[in-house]
């Protein structure tokens, strides 16, 4: 094998990355050694959901590199930019000093935002929005303003207004054109989206040129060419963008007259050992401003460096994208440039939903297209696109088209370039079930998440996508069910099998027809046919254990213990020859005690003043805290007084599945509040609230929700956040899975819980919280109840014709001083040779 | 010749202590039988024994159906019983023991052999 040739990347922004990824792929003989060269100091990220960075999500969750990426053959250099490229030497050399030999070299050195010659735009206080850095910035400046500006009113320019939004600001958008995103749709589209946006608290000033900015006394002026003027805390410039294509100016290579490195059709520049992709590149005459045509570009430039004979054609500029709620689409001919070409509208300015076709002027084939409002059929008509129409063009407009005839090669991720074929392949071939699997396996769906509908439609008709149905005897799934039980008034498990399902139920759909029951207010969970409803833990309350014995757990709220109540524990523990651990959740798990024993074993911990921790029970379980403010020289807050407030609120609130919740009394977050359902940390103004973490198999940390919350507003939104869950969550659906499903469903599931829950927008808001003052309110012990109803005491017996007799079964040896059962477990079989 | 019928009924429990679909375990000549009575007012009687988990806990399933057959879930995995049979049905060839259970003059008796 010959020696390994160098591979220069320079830039090491989401193209770069994917090229590198394409050359590693297609060189498992490592024909090729790669050094990347990148000028910022972070490793690529995903900066088409840059705006996410202000909302919770990490620095590492929008990284982009798989672990593993670079090694001894490939190797990532960053924060030292290339200063110049020696043609004739094949050298570049970094600001560093740093000088790499190539054979071949790849720019992927992007764009850089364009602000307009206008005078102080380089004052403080005015930003670009392109990097983690920039947004840094903007969140900095933020914190001691009131409002914001963005200059442009394009795709990037409404993403920048709903980041300044997110931060609390009283936001502008001033836009040179008449209309808002000029560049995807027209005037109808425009004038919807307008009503949309502001309506969504979003000022737009369109038609208007800025002059000039100036230092006023609380931040800047805008002094519009009118002659009118606007005082703001903060800029941001995002009037488009312009190619970095300084080096390859500087080193002689063919620019274009607006900027733009020259190349062709195989992504070479004018020197043959020299590639240019993505936004730097000026490919059939046009600089592409999206992501999916610089991967494709990397996709070539990877083929053609292993001897391949790729090229890059035309690329598909189709857009779709939620904008502060609002769905934006437009594909193909957006604007009827064809000659002949006709459009069929359809605008309802009251509903805001805005439809345009354009079609060739016989009505025969799809050119493209916008909507604005509802883009539900966006990934289908896009893949129609040149291809002959399958209905009339209102009807495609009213009804979106049938994707049941979308052939093989139509694309369904243009971000990725899938096709249909591809999709259908993995489902059949791989054993993709789901939309997960198939972003694992295809890519599909993994940039801007457009096409998720579509996978879930092809997943569906191939006949794998998951039913909702709950088991043989319900075709509904939880949250169905929940609305069927809460609208006909239905309160007993027969009733609603008899007219919903059919059968007798089951382990599946009993429990959670009891949970429904439970979260509707239906009284002791053991009261009348409900008992029969219950697992064996809420029917015994308790949690059963390997051997057929519970355990015990009592109420510690915040984790707050006396020492009387610490002893009354351990007197228990010590009298019935219990088994004696500390929780997770800040609690003591007593273990060992047979059926016949819990109702003594409660009668104690009842007397001592403890009650039900609900550690059985699909239900909320402990918020755990650290010391706060009130001892910890670090603390900012009472953490343990809220914690305690929010555990007594919550306690006995059954669930779709256990609800965790903590609150730290600093940013040191030592009641490790993030990895829980609902995370409190507290900050010098308040609360910080932070929805969906999770320990346990797949951990993930909770995103931040709202900041700076006084106790009464962080009630309101717990209250609305757990009651929703309640409601809507699927059967044993965590509140991290259940925001995933809401992301597949609706875009974004966390701006779509912001929605609901801050906006308001399903008018659902005081309902929830009205159901959750019921809650708090009717909050009764369920041991306490137990132990005054006879009836109810007569089933804690291990046999019905020996009530006080043990099971003979159940047998403990001991070990460290304490219990331990004794369990057959699997028999080995040895082998002896 | 005649063989004589030489069962031995034990009386456990009074019928209605039995709850609507749901179990109770009972202690008949040192076995413990797991006696579950259905919603149209049948009872059932199966070892208590769950051969998966090796713990004596089948009378704390779930009584439910699947298709026409009357079942009961183990409380500890989930694997599914006929309550007719004994046979799992999850896990062909796996079965627990059936008894005959009657009930007397209001009282439920159970014949372990």
């Amino acid at each position: 094998m010959s020696a390994p040739r160098q591979l220069v990347v320079v830039g090491n922004g989401m193209v770069g990355q994917r090229l590198v990824e394409a050359v590693r792929q297609r060189d498992p003989e490592r024909r090729w050694r790669i050094t990347v060269l990148g000028e910022e100091p972070r490793p690529a990220y995903d900066r088409v959901a840059l705006t996410s960075y202000l909302t919770g999500t990490t620095e590492e969750d929008l990284r982009l590199a798989p672990d593993g990426c670079y090694d001894a053959d490939c190797e990532l250099v960053l924060g030292d930019a290339v200063a110049g490229i020696d043609r004739a030497a094949r050298v570049v050399t970094t600001a560093s000093g740093r000088a790499v030999a190539y054979d071949a070299l790849v720019l992927a050195t992007g764009s850089r935002p364009f602000v307009p010659p206008v005078p102080g735009a380089d004052l403080d206080g005015c930003f670009v929005y392109r990097t983690i850095d920039d947004l840094d910035a903007i969140r900095s400046r933020a914190a001691s303003v009131t409002s914001g500006v963005v200059i442009g009113g394009g795709l990037l320019g409404l993403e920048a207004a709903n980041a300044l939004l997110s931060l609390g600001l009283a936001t502008s958008v001033v836009e040179f054109a008449p209309r808002l995103m000029p560049a995807q749709v027209d005037h109808g589209g425009g004038e919807v989206l307008r009503r949309k946006v502001e309506a969504l608290g979003l000022t737009a000033r369109l038609d208007t040129a800025t002059e000039r900015i100036s230092a006023a006394d609380d931040g800047l002026r805008m002094t519009f060419a009118d002659g009118s003027s606007l005082e703001t805390g903060l800029i941001v410039f995002s009037a488009g963008i312009r190619p970095r294509d300084e080096l390859a100016r500087a080193a002689g290579l063919a620019v274009g007259e607006r900027g733009g490195i020259v190349v062709d059709e195989t992504c070479l520049t004018s020197d043959p050992a020299i590639w240019a992709i993505g936004e730097c590149a000026l490919a059939g005459g046009r600089v592409y401003g999206l992501v999916a045509p610089g991967y494709d570009m990397a996709e070539v430039v990877a083929d053609r460096l292993l001897d391949g004979d790729a090229a890059f054609a035309e690329a598909d500029t189709s857009t779709k994208l939620k904008l502060l709620g609002v769905d934006v689409a437009s594909f193909g001919d957006a604007h009827g440039a064809a000659p002949d070409a006709l459009e069929v509208v359809y605008a309802d300015p009251v509903g805001g939903v805005y439809k345009k076709l354009v079609v060739t002027d016989d009505a025969s084939r799809l050119l493209g297209g916008v909507l604005v409002g509802d883009a539900s059929a966006y990934a289908a008509l896009r893949t129609m696109v040149g291809q002959p129409l399958t209905d009339t063009p209102e009807k495609l407009l009213l009804a979106g088209p049938s994707t049941s005839d979308l052939g093989d090669d139509a694309q369904v991720c243009s971000c990725q370039n899938v096709s249909a074929g591809a999709i259908r392949a993995a489902i059949h071939d791989e054993g993709c079930a789901d939309v997960a699997a198939l972003k694992t396996c295809t890519r599909a769906g993994t940039v801007c998440g457009s096409c998720v509908p579509l996978l879930k439609t092809l997943l569906t008709q191939s006949g794998v996508e998951a039913n909702p149905a709950l088991c043989e005897h319900f075709d509904v799934g939880r949250a169905e069910l929940f609305d069927i039980v809460r609208v006909t008034g239905l309160r007993t498990f027969s009733e609603i099998i008899a007219r919903h399902g059919r059968g007798r139920g089951c382990d599946i759909c009993k429990p959670v027809v009891a949970s429904i029951l439970a979260g509707l207010g239906g009284g002791h969970i053991l009261d009348g046919e409900q008992a029969a409803l219950q697992d064996t833990n809420d029917h015994f309350l308790a949690n059963i254990q390997r051997n057929g014995t519970y355990s015990v757990v009592p109420r510690v709220p915040g984790g707050e213990l006396t020492a009387e109540g610490l002893i009354a524990i351990g007197e228990v523990a010590r009298d019935f020859g219990l088994y004696s651990k500390i929780t997770g959740g800040q609690r003591i798990d007593l273990l060992g005690a047979r059926v016949e024993q819990l109702p003594a074993i409660w009668k104690r911990l009842v007397d001592a003043g403890f009650e039900s921790g609900h550690a059985y029970g699909k239900a909320l379980r402990t918020v755990k805290s650290c010391v706060g403010s009130t001892w910890c020289r670090y603390g900012v807050q009472d953490s343990t007084s809220l914690a305690i407030m929010l555990e007594l609120r919550y306690r006995g609130l059954r669930a779709p599945h256990k609800i965790k919740a903590g609150v730290s009394g600093c940013a040191r977050e030592c009641a490790e509040a993030r990895s829980k359902d609902v995370g409190i940390i507290a900050s010098e103004n308040g609360w910080n609230l932070y929805f969906g973490g999770n320990g346990g198999f797949r951990p993930r940390h909770a995103e931040l929700f709202a900041s700076d919350l006084s106790d009464a507003e962080l009630v309101g939104l717990v209250d609305r956040f757990l009651m929703f869950y309640v409601r809507t969550a699927d059967r044993l659906q965590r509140t991290s899975a259940w925001i995933e499903a809401l992301t597949d469903e609706h875009g974004d599931g966390f701006a779509y819980l912001r929605r609901v829950l801050v906006d308001d927008e399903l008018g659902l808001c005081a309902d929830l919280e009205t159901a959750m003052e019921r809650h708090a309110g009717s909050y009764t012990d369920e041991w306490a109840a137990v132990l005054d109803d006879e009836e109810k005491l007569g089933r804690f017996v291990s046999f019905v014709n020996a009530p006080d007799a043990p099971d003979p079964s159940i047998r403990f040896v001991t070990e460290r001083g304490q219990i331990r059962p004794v369990v057959a477990g699997p028999t080995l079989e040895v082998v002896r040779r | 010749m005649t063989v004589l019928d030489v069962q031995t009924w034990t009386a456990v429990c009074r019928f209605d202590r039995l709850l609507p679909e749901r179990g109770v375990a009972a202690l008949v000549g040192g076995e413990q039988v797991a006696i579950f009575r259905t919603h149209d007012g049948a009872v059932f009687a199966l070892a208590n024994h769950d051969p998966f988990s090796d713990a004596y806990v089948l009378s704390r399933g779930i009584v439910g159906s699947r298709g026409t057959l009357p079942t009961v879930a183990s409380p500890m995995h989930k694997q599914v019983f006929s309550l007719v049979s004994g046979e799992c049905l999850d896990e062909p060839g796996v079965a627990v023991p059936v008894y005959d259970v009657r009930v007397r003059d209001g009282d439920v008796e159970v014949a372990v052999p």
